[in-house]
């Protein structure tokens, strides 16, 4: 018997996005006091804020990435140093000081985690999605990856592909190389970049083909 | 601590919330709590406090907030901790942006500060160490996961512990999360990620093409040969 239409989602962290009065009252008395003692400066936020709204994000990722399926030495130095490779093409920083690059082949798939806090590699993929953060996720990949991706990323890992998990639970942070799509072969790096996505350097998606609809995962 | 944060493997906790697209930030009050973490923890808040703080949420708390809010709740208890706040002022003011929502924030200009923090972010702060120990295994060498259940932080996870598996990669010393979140300093170790059969971590129903990897400092582990006894190995 489905429960589905009783038991409400919970916790619906999507819902509603109307932040809680009270949750800003305590943000603000916490901006002030850091403000006050010294801490912090007015200008912090913003320029905070601003470097992952508009710079530091997944198209670090998908230019490595593309940079590899075009340059087979590249590939090789991204794999064997990823910090030294990244470094080449000016990416680097918080939480990617140590990394490790997966390469996703014919016989495996790769998927990363956090299942302890919300580690990610920031310089590449920029800061997490919600969903990578929130417990539903961190609980269930590292159990049975193979049907949370098909049921709920609308990826099917055919069962004789092996999944790996990489729950990143010490200071390396792990992601994913995807497969270059079969037909790319003739598309120049720029083109590639804009087919590699953020979800395929998670390894909840595959990059895009030149034909998949606008907004593929 | 056997905390709610370590929540690999439990079940029931529903859809993953997927959004197709999503802004970094729902709300202007998550910015803040992101950009503020920076100076808040140079102010003598280290990383591994940060995180335990997070996992001193009730576990009711945890489930039900958003994301951000734990990053507040670490800082206003870490910050307490460190000395640099206290309860009472932090109360009251709460209580004055409650009564007076759109009272205005203290100036305090000070862009090379704001600079200070933002190429701190470009460089990274690393948390590799040199020592002079050796590490203890190598490539290939099975393991068994000590079965510990700390009061404090660990990066052990409970789904991990007591299980066997085998040294995949050696990547050098880390500062041990177990001490420096306690100010019982860095005492770094190696650490190793190691690859779990899925039918050894998850039992005789698990997809038997998955295998798990993670990241354990060197402490968490014992070594197995052939002729040991897991009993025996765990107690050692």
């Amino acid at each position: 018997m489905s429960t589905d239409h009783v038991l409400p989602v919970r916790p619906d962290y999507n819902a509603d996005p109307t932040p809680d009065p009270v949750v800003v009252a305590r943000v603000k008395a916490l901006e002030s006091l850091l403000l006050e003692k010294g801490v912090l400066a007015s200008e912090t936020v913003d320029r905070v804020a601003d470097l992952y709204e508009k710079e530091v994000g997944p198209r670090n990722g998908a230019r490595a990435v593309a940079r590899a399926w075009t340059d087979p030495d590249f590939k090789q130095r991204l794999l064997a140093d990823p910090v030294a490779a990244c470094a080449e093409l000016g990416i680097g920083g918080m939480q990617g000081e140590d990394m490790v690059v997966v390469e996703n082949t014919d016989e495996v798939h790769n998927v990363i985690v956090c299942t302890l806090c919300s580690c990610y590699p920031w310089p590449v993929l920029g800061l997490p999605p919600n969903w990578y953060k929130y417990p539903a996720y961190r609980s269930r990949i590292v159990k049975d990856p193979r049907a949370l991706l098909r049921g709920e990323f609308e990826l099917d890992v055919p069962d004789e592909k092996t999944i790996k998990v990489w729950d990143s639970s010490a200071e390396v942070r792990y992601w994913v190389l995807p497969q270059q799509p079969p037909g790319t072969e003739g598309l120049s790096e720029e083109e590639l970049v804009e087919l590699i996505t953020r979800d395929s350097m998670i390894g909840t998606g595959l990059p895009r083909t030149p034909d998949s609809p606008a907004g593929a995962r | 601590m056997d905390g709610v944060h370590d929540i690999g493997g439990t079940d029931g906790l529903g859809p993953v919330g997927y959004r197709p697209e999503e802004p970094l930030f729902d709300n202007p009050w998550e910015r803040t709590v992101f950009a503020m973490s920076f100076p808040a923890m140079a102010s003598g808040l280290n990383l591994d406090a940060f995180r335990h703080g997070i996992e001193k949420m009730h576990p009711v708390d945890y489930l039900s907030s958003p994301y951000y809010e734990h990053w507040l709740f670490t800082m206003e208890k870490g910050l307490v901790e460190t000395g640099l706040l206290t309860e009472e002022e932090l109360r009251a003011r709460t209580q004055q942006f409650l009564d007076d929502p759109s009272a205005p924030l203290p100036q305090r200009s000070d862009p090379a500060a704001a600079e200070a923090i933002v190429g701190f972010l470009r460089s990274g702060a690393p948390a590799r160490r040199e020592i002079d120990a050796k590490p203890a295994f190598a490539p290939g060498d099975r393991v068994l996961v000590r079965n510990l259940h700390p009061k404090g932080h660990t990066r052990l996870a409970g789904y991990l512990r007591g299980k066997r598996g085998v040294i995949d990669a050696v990547h050098g010393a880390f500062v041990f999360p177990d001490t420096h979140a306690h100010g019982l300093g860095e005492q770094p170790q190696h650490v190793y990620t190691v690859r779990f059969d899925s039918v050894e971590v998850w039992g005789p129903g698990a997809d038997p093409r998955t295998v798990n990897h993670f990241d354990m400092w060197e402490s968490y582990l014992v070594a197995l040969d052939g002729d040991t006894d897991d009993r025996a190995a765990l107690d050692r």
